[in-house]
């Protein structure tokens, strides 16, 4: 097993340095440095545009541009937003607990709904409930976010009063960020109603942010438990009388969870991406807005360190995924 | 169906929370994140809503809904002969914003001008290195060249010397950039190690003191109790940052904000028609327009400039774009509420067969190419920029030109059109202090032309003379009638084809009182009110 953790570990520097190559050269390929940006349709002078290029470093050749850049992140150093002037890790800090809310919101949300759906209509095979579930996941999984977000806030919040329209709460409620993390902050606080209003503003988000992810668990629990349920052991197991939700969960959900945690392992990239839209939907400041902001300002610190910070997540994930499969399944730890 | 009712309640009880009063509170749903604070190092209007026009005040104002010069932070002023020397004569007991991080031992005086001027044009100032990029506004607007000094006369009097007549000057000093900031308080954070917190924690004398900002999520102000023209009526104003046009407009209708920016101009009549809503509206210092490279081959020559302005339908593309009445067709440079404007000044009516005539007579191939440049996105000049290229297109294929549309981005598309490489770019300008010369001379001087900001890259000396002097003149008659002969000339060579002078529209509730809406883009909510 320390071979096998040693060798996804050692696969990690590269994976490490790639990331920063690639973020490092693509934000610098498109056109239009941070300051033209800035300045827009303005005149840019030429002799301000020379000294504000050399105060930020940008002025010297890539590769010392580049060698700097390692040379801050070794130290620790994610440099500050150009844009803003704020440091980047700071920024991120701010931000990235937004993000995390409503990704697992909608993963609780995805992963709850998309189990039992695919259960029943595993169990239904063929039935009107599998046929509708079938039907609407692969809805789901075809529906723009934008759309989507529109039509729920159009409904849920225009039509029906019953949700906000957008924002992590009402503004009426003043909360002292402490964790980042809104319900927890409510909770901290002593305004009476922020939890309840917290929640309120985070149904839709994670319904719209969870409805694609929510649509691939479903499908994929559903082919899973029917090959588990053809498999002989089920079979035996219904033989020795075994109660029938003994056999669906124990048994039979239990097996088919392996490939649905996969699809969870993934998912979690894909939820990030997902953010981007949806945040600007419902006006939720997360990582997504920030990084997309970012690029259309050739925000240079922001985009290539934010960038960096959530492939180390992705990657993380997938590590602990591997690991989790190493020890579930011992022949892929004999893999070279 | 039981299941289902079995939530309601809970739904019901948590939705409690939405029909919560507000208080004395107002809030705006705004576009984007302002970029910080400390105004001079910023450009855009989002960060001169919530920094300039909140927290602090200028020597000189806008009188609200109009571009004319006012007194602010100066009581008045003299202006020499010679039109090189302003002293202004400043305010009396006006006090900075008191907070827990900044309490002021003194009023605002001549020190704080000096500051905040200097430190922009002083390289060896210690503040001027604070920020990394520069003073871009200051820089681009020309104040290093322009100022050849800033002096205290006394504690109440400052000097400035300029290095050549500036009409303009004053209400260059009403812009967003000029912001007046406490020296006080930059003595005290340069002593405490942290000048950087000028960005985050900004004094100022200004109507709304800074309580919270939480990034993309919300501003919140305070009213500033100690404010010189009188306590805001609100006691609070929070800035509901919502990126989404739609959302801001259902955000106003669930009584989320009561103030909206920046609707979709196809919205408007939907907006008028709602009860609930009141539509401010006006002419905006705007111009939408595709500057014609005057570089590249066929269109060097006039005949071809006219050749396409009289293809173009005008009032197809602002029915289609903007919506009937919420544009002008656009005629010149700048819109027609500007000094110097000639009502006689019209646009020709289109005429497909005398466009092809004038190809004919330059020697234009039937099926020549030319590129047009075009953003993606869009803005308030320029709301939907690819349906815009189509039209052209289309309206230029009429008279047997091919147009071939580039869709890029924002930055790209100028990084490309700075240097020349378009035929015909489209493009847009928000002038910035209602001064003709605000859209003369960045778009179209021989200097800009030089540089590449003048996309038609059209330097005609005998303009250029026109504006020069009409500059340099202090008298508006003078003035304008310098820009009458230099708006023929452009007319003459239409290095552009002028498309459209928006309007601009800010949404409020029918409870909303003292609103006033600029030409200018600048929102200041210090008279504002949600009853």
């Amino acid at each position: 097993m320390f071979t096998f953790i040693a060798r996804r570990l050692g696969l990690l520097i590269p994976t490490f340095f790639g990331i920063t190559l690639l973020t490092f050269s693509l934000i610098r390929l498109i056109p239009g440095d941070p300051v033209e940006v800035m300045m827009g349709e303005r005149r840019v002078d030429p002799e301000m545009h020379a000294q504000a290029l050399e105060r930020l470093g940008l002025n010297k050749p890539l590769y010392e541009q580049y060698l700097n850049y390692i040379g801050d992140l070794a130290q620790g150093n994610l440099g500050e937003s150009l844009r803003t002037r704020e440091s980047v890790w700071h920024e991120f800090l701010t931000l990235f607990p937004a993000t995390l809310e409503l990704s697992l919101a909608a993963l609780l949300f995805a992963g709850t709904l998309g189990l039992l759906a695919g259960v029943i209509a595993a169990l239904k095979r063929g039935s009107l409930f599998d046929h509708g579930v079938m039907g609407i996941s692969l809805a789901g999984y075809s529906m723009p976010i934008f759309w989507w977000g529109l039509l729920l806030i159009m409904f849920f919040s225009v039509w029906l009063g019953w949700t906000p329209v957008s924002g992590r709460i009402d503004l009426l409620y003043d909360i002292e960020p402490v964790t980042g993390f809104m319900l927890i902050d409510t909770l901290l606080s002593d305004e009476e109603g922020a939890f309840l209003d917290a929640v309120r503003h985070l149904i839709l988000p994670a319904i719209v942010l969870g409805t694609i992810p929510l649509a691939v668990i479903a499908r994929m629990t559903r082919s899973a438990m029917l090959e588990v349920l053809r498999e002989d052991y089920v079979r035996t197991a219904r033989a020795k009388g075994l109660s029938p939700t003994r056999v669906i969960f124990v048994h039979g959900l239990r097996n088919a969870l392996i490939p649905v945690l996969t699809v969870f392992g993934l998912q979690v990239g894909a939820l990030l991406a997902g953010a981007v839209l949806t945040e600007t939907i419902f006006s939720w400041p997360g990582i997504g807005k920030w990084l997309i902001e970012s690029i259309g300002a050739r925000d240079y610190p922001v985009v290539q360190n934010g960038i960096l910070l959530i492939a180390c997540l992705v990657i993380l994930v997938n590590f602990v995924v591997d690991i989790l499969y190493g020890l579930a399944n011992p022949r892929i730890r004999h893999q070279r | 169906m039981r299941s289902t009712l079995r939530f309601l309640p809970l739904l019901l009880a948590l939705s409690t929370a939405a029909s919560v009063a507000y208080g004395k509170n107002l809030v705006v749903c705004t576009e984007a994140s302002p970029e910080g604070f400390d105004m001079v190092q910023y450009t855009t209007a989002v960060t001169a809503d919530a920094a300039s026009q909140t927290i602090f005040n200028r020597l000189v104002g806008f009188k609200p809904g109009t571009t004319e010069p006012v007194p602010e932070l100066a009581e008045s002023w003299d202006i020499s002969a010679d039109g090189l020397t302003y002293t202004f004569h400043l305010r009396r007991g006006v006090k900075f914003q008191s907070t827990d991080y900044f309490n002021p031992s003194r009023d605002f005086n001549a020190d704080d001008v000096l500051f905040t001027f200097q430190r922009q044009l002083d390289p060896t100032h210690p503040w001027h290195a604070s920020s990394k990029v520069g003073y871009p506004y200051f820089e681009s607007m020309g104040f290093r060249e322009l100022l050849e000094a800033v002096e205290k006369r006394d504690d109440h009097t400052v000097v400035f010397t300029l290095s050549r007549p500036e009409a303009p000057f004053l209400v260059d000093l009403a812009m967003a950039f000029t912001s007046i900031y406490s020296a006080e308080y930059a003595d005290q954070l340069l002593k405490a190690g942290h000048p950087e917190q000028l960005n985050s924690k900004p004094i100022g004398t200004g109507p709304f003191i800074l309580s919270r900002y939480t990034k993309d999520s919300q501003v919140r102000f305070k009213a500033n109790p100690t404010y010189f023209l009188g306590k805001p009526p609100s006691d609070g104003l929070v800035f509901a940052i919502t990126t989404d046009s739609n959302v801001r407009l259902q955000k106003l209708r669930a009584n989320e904000c009561q103030v909206a920016l920046y609707p979709r101009p196809e919205d408007v009549p939907r907006l008028k028609a709602d009860s609930n809503l009141k539509v401010a509206e006006i002419a905006a210092m705007v111009t939408a327009y595709v500057a014609i490279n005057t570089s590249k081959p066929y269109l060097s020559d006039p005949r071809v400039r006219e050749a396409i302005n009289l293809a173009f339908d005008k009032g197809a593309y602002v029915d289609a774009l903007y919506g009937h009445d919420n544009a002008l067709a656009g005629i010149a440079p700048y819109p027609p509420t500007l000094l110097g404007f000639n009502p006689q000044l019209k646009n020709p009516p289109r005429d497909l067969a005398k466009a092809r005539d004038l190809l004919k007579q330059a020697g234009v191939p039937e099926g020549t190419v030319f590129t047009l440049f075009t953003r993606n996105g869009g803005g308030v000049t320029n709301p939907n920029p690819l349906l815009g290229a189509q039209m052209l297109q289309a309206d230029l294929a009429a008279i047997g030109i091919k147009l071939q549309i580039r869709v890029m981005e924002w930055a790209e598309m100028l990084k490309r059109a700075k240097s020349g490489e378009h035929d015909l770019v489209s493009a847009g300008w928000a002038g910035d202090n209602g001064d003709p010369d605000n859209f003369l001379t960045p778009m179209l001087s021989c200097e800009a032309a030089k540089n590449g900001e003048n996309y038609a890259r059209w330097c005609n000396p005998r303009f250029q003379a026109l504006i020069d002097q009409a500059r340099a003149k202090t008298e508006p008659a003078a003035r304008a009638a310098l820009y009458e002969q230099a708006l023929a000339l452009f007319a003459q060579d239409l290095p552009w084809l002028s498309r459209a002078h928006p309007k601009l529209f800010t949404v409020i509730r029918t409870n909303v009182e003292g609103y006033t809406i600029s030409p200018l883009t600048y929102n200041n909510f210090a008279t504002t009110r949600a009853e």
